[in-house]
């Protein structure tokens, strides 16, 4: 089942398009990678998931039932822009906001209890938000967007202001909530963090969507049939099946070189032509970064 | 509505739980009796201890007759020159000179001090001069006090106001302008003070950043409104204790100190017949009493509470719109201004001239223009306010708040979340117009 589709979704502010007839769907249980320069109109989007603001069209779906109010708690949201209120208690904040979200008040204050017992911060409850150094703070936000348990949980940014230890408690409670059947959508720059946790991406450039699909699919699509060869002695040979594009020189007589297939061989025919020629010490085939779709195809558009 | 209700429990319970607001409770009732307690002690002391200055005269006239209430006066005989020399190596007062004189043209009189003589004191004894030949004239030609006393006649106004049904009810301009004013006063203040914290709050938390993920749960509305009902709560709870606070300790220190507060002379002047001269003064105040416990005390209040709650909610909703526009309490100023010139127009009119001439036209219409009602109503409402000038204000009051609210909140839910804009009153009205 999709988790959320969303269908030809426009949404015009005054002097702009900031999205235009946007249509994705996100599969229930995976993390999803919303990509997109500043700008693009990834927030916008969240804003209407988040029914902050409405779309001028368009339609969304949330677990096959048309958006509405009462979805707000299924849905967790940490923004970009986020914060807490600074002069509140860490337990009472937390316990207000999921009461925002629809829990009573005995249900928000167990489960915040609970979680903060998980994130080995109960002896926090009692203080207030500005005595927290910024890293704790960023723990209870993240608290404050799953402790309602929320089938979709919709990250911004998730991991700016957190040092490398916290990022990795963050990330495994990702991994956890997706074990646990909840789908994340995942808005970041960040490409390491798409490459390593995203199971599906969307990317958005100028208020349309430019890729979408599994990042195995997007990785196979946007693959130029290229190979890194390692080789002892070089060569320059230039045939119709491949074209010699790069080749430079390692060690004395180590190269390492790059190689366009023109046609459509396979891996193996291409080492065999290249033993004829060379001493083969390595062979892999050249796979696109998420990274650098992103900067082709956001270059691309803006050569357009 | 539940989430409302959440937020405004919210806003009321972190103010309430603060200290600040415990001290501002309790502490500014507290000062208030507690300076006028200070001052009536520091008068009271004085009256027991002074003494009373001393003034020589030297009087060739053989008119003088000294009044001692306020100086002790000390006849010197001898002539003027003698005085002075007698005056320059004493620490008295002052040496007052009266020469012959004529009583249709008293000229020459002077008086001789070390410092500057305060208007008071010349006051006093001119007054005492005056009066002395005053007496002088009357008796040379020849009429007797008794015929002066009987000349005496104490006149008293009293106004009784006649009402639509042809009801008699006797008024008094001063009780009713002073509730006017008084009601006036607070209800500029309440919007003012509570105002600002709407908008501070605002700002608070757009700048904290923590309004994002509030607008994720509750519509922007909701906030808006729960922030204007908690901090309008607080207010109102304030406001009642502040007024139970004075009242009761105001009391206390006018009992103490032995000053008999209006409804306590009246009880005495109901429970026994005092002296004569105290019997008047303590009938005016009784009347004073009469005429405040005669006016439709429980309307006054309802329409003070309805203007209260309305005003308070008709320019709250301006202020949110207001804060949630800027970034910081700096960049208020531009637009505070249309909220406070309707604010400060009505609070100027109530002293100018509604409380003067509160059925004058521009009384009546400040009194129904729903921006300045709330101030310039409660200035007319004791003086009685014809029923239809109260219905149609009211109405409009409620059609106005729900105009401003709507427009506000409609600028403030686009306001909160732009951080970083420059905001001119065309970018406001950009928002304004700007679809869900």
């Amino acid at each position: 089942m999709e988790a959320l589709t969303a269908t030809n979704i426009t949404k015009r502010f005054t002097n702009h398009v900031a999205l235009d007839k946007v249509s994705l769907s996100i599969p229930e249980k995976t993390i999803f990678g919303l990509l997109g320069p500043n700008g693009a109109g990834k927030t916008t989007l969240i804003r209407i998931i988040n029914q902050i603001i409405n779309a001028d069209s368009g339609e969304i779906m949330l677990f096959g039932e048309k958006l509405q109010e009462k979805h707000i708690g299924e849905i967790g949201y940490l923004p970009e822009e986020r914060g807490l209120y600074k002069k509140l208690k860490v337990g009472e904040q937390l316990v207000y906001f999921a009461q925002l979200k629809g829990l009573s008040k005995k249900d928000a204050t167990e489960k915040s209890k609970a979680w903060m017992r998980k994130f080995d911060t109960v002896d926090w409850w009692g203080k207030k938000v500005e005595d927290l150094s910024k890293g704790m703070a960023q723990k209870i936000q993240f608290i404050s967007t799953v402790m309602h348990e929320p089938r979709l949980i919709i990250l911004d940014e998730p991991f700016s202001g957190f040092d490398p230890v916290n990022a990795q408690v963050i990330t495994r409670e990702i991994l956890e909530l997706k074990e646990k059947g909840c789908t994340v959508i995942f808005s970041t720059h960040r490409m390491e963090t798409v490459e390593d946790l995203c199971d599906h991406v969307v990317m958005i450039n100028k208020s349309q969507k430019v890729l979408e699909g599994s990042k195995r699919e997007v990785k196979e699509t946007y693959k130029t049939n290229a190979y890194t060869v390692e080789h002892r002695g070089s060569f320059s040979i230039t045939s119709d099946i491949y074209e010699l594009t790069e080749q430079k020189k390692l060690g004395d007589t180590m190269f390492q070189s790059t190689i366009h297939v023109k046609n459509k061989i396979s891996p193996n025919q291409l080492i065999r032509e290249l033993t004829t020629v060379t001493e083969v010490h390595s062979f892999v085939e050249k796979v696109p970064t998420m990274s650098e779709i992103f900067i082709n195809l956001v270059k691309g558009g803006n050569n357009e | 509505m539940n989430k409302i209700w959440l937020i405004a429990r919210r806003e009321f319970l972190n103010r309430v739980q603060k200290k600040s607001f415990l001290f501002a409770t309790i502490l500014i009732p507290l000062i208030f009796p507690t300076i006028m307690a200070v001052l009536v002690y520091v008068a009271k002391k004085q009256n027991e201890h002074e003494t009373k200055e001393v003034i020589y005269y030297v009087d060739e006239s053989n008119t003088f007759v000294p009044d001692t209430s306020r100086f002790t006066f000390r006849k010197f005989h001898g002539p003027l020159a003698d005085a002075k020399t007698a005056f320059d190596h004493s620490k008295d007062y002052g040496l007052l000179f009266i020469p012959p004189f004529k009583l249709s043209d008293p000229s020459g009189i002077t008086l001789y001090t070390k410092e500057n003589a305060s208007i008071d004191d010349i006051n006093n004894i001119e007054s005492l001069l005056e009066t002395r030949i005053k007496d002088l004239k009357m008796k040379r030609m020849k009429i007797g006090q008794k015929l002066l006393d009987s000349l005496q006649t104490d006149v008293k106004i009293k106004t009784i106001q006649v009402t639509e049904g042809g009801k008699e009810r006797s008024s008094n301009s001063i009780v009713m302008a002073g509730i006017g004013m008084a009601c006036g006063i607070l209800m500029y203040m309440f919007i003012f003070i509570y105002g600002a914290q709407i908008m501070q709050g605002v700002i608070e938390e757009k700048t904290s950043k923590v309004v994002e993920v509030i607008v994720s749960s509750v519509r922007p509305f909701q906030l808006m409104m729960g922030k204007i009902i908690g901090l309008g709560s607080v207010g109102l709870l304030q406001f009642s204790i502040w007024i139970i606070l004075m009242t009761t300790l105001t009391f206390g220190v006018f009992g103490y100190f032995g000053i008999e507060s209006p409804q306590h002379q009246a009880l005495q002047q109901i429970s026994a017949d005092a002296a004569a001269q105290q019997a008047a003064v303590s009938s005016k105040a009784l009347n004073l009493i009469n005429e405040f416990l005669s006016l439709p005390l429980g309307y006054i209040l309802f329409c003070f509470l309805f203007y209260f709650i309305g005003g308070y909610f008709l320019y709250g909703a301006l202020f949110a719109a207001v804060g949630s526009a800027v970034d910081s309490p700096a960049e208020t100023q531009q637009f505070m201004f249309p909220i406070t010139i309707p604010l400060l127009i009505s609070y100027l009119s109530l002293f100018m001239f509604i409380l003067k001439a509160h059925d004058s036209p521009a009384s009546v219409w400040l009194s129904i223009i729903p921006f300045t009602s709330p101030i310039a109503m409660m200035g007319r409402i004791a003086f009685g306010v014809p029923l239809w000038q109260v219905l149609l204000s009211m109405s409009l009051l409620i059609a106005g708040f729900v105009v401003t609210t709507w427009i506000a909140g409609r600028i403030y839910r686009v306001g909160i979340l732009m951080h970083g804009t420059k905001v001119s009153y065309k970018v406001l009205v950009k928002w304004f117009l700007q679809k869900g």
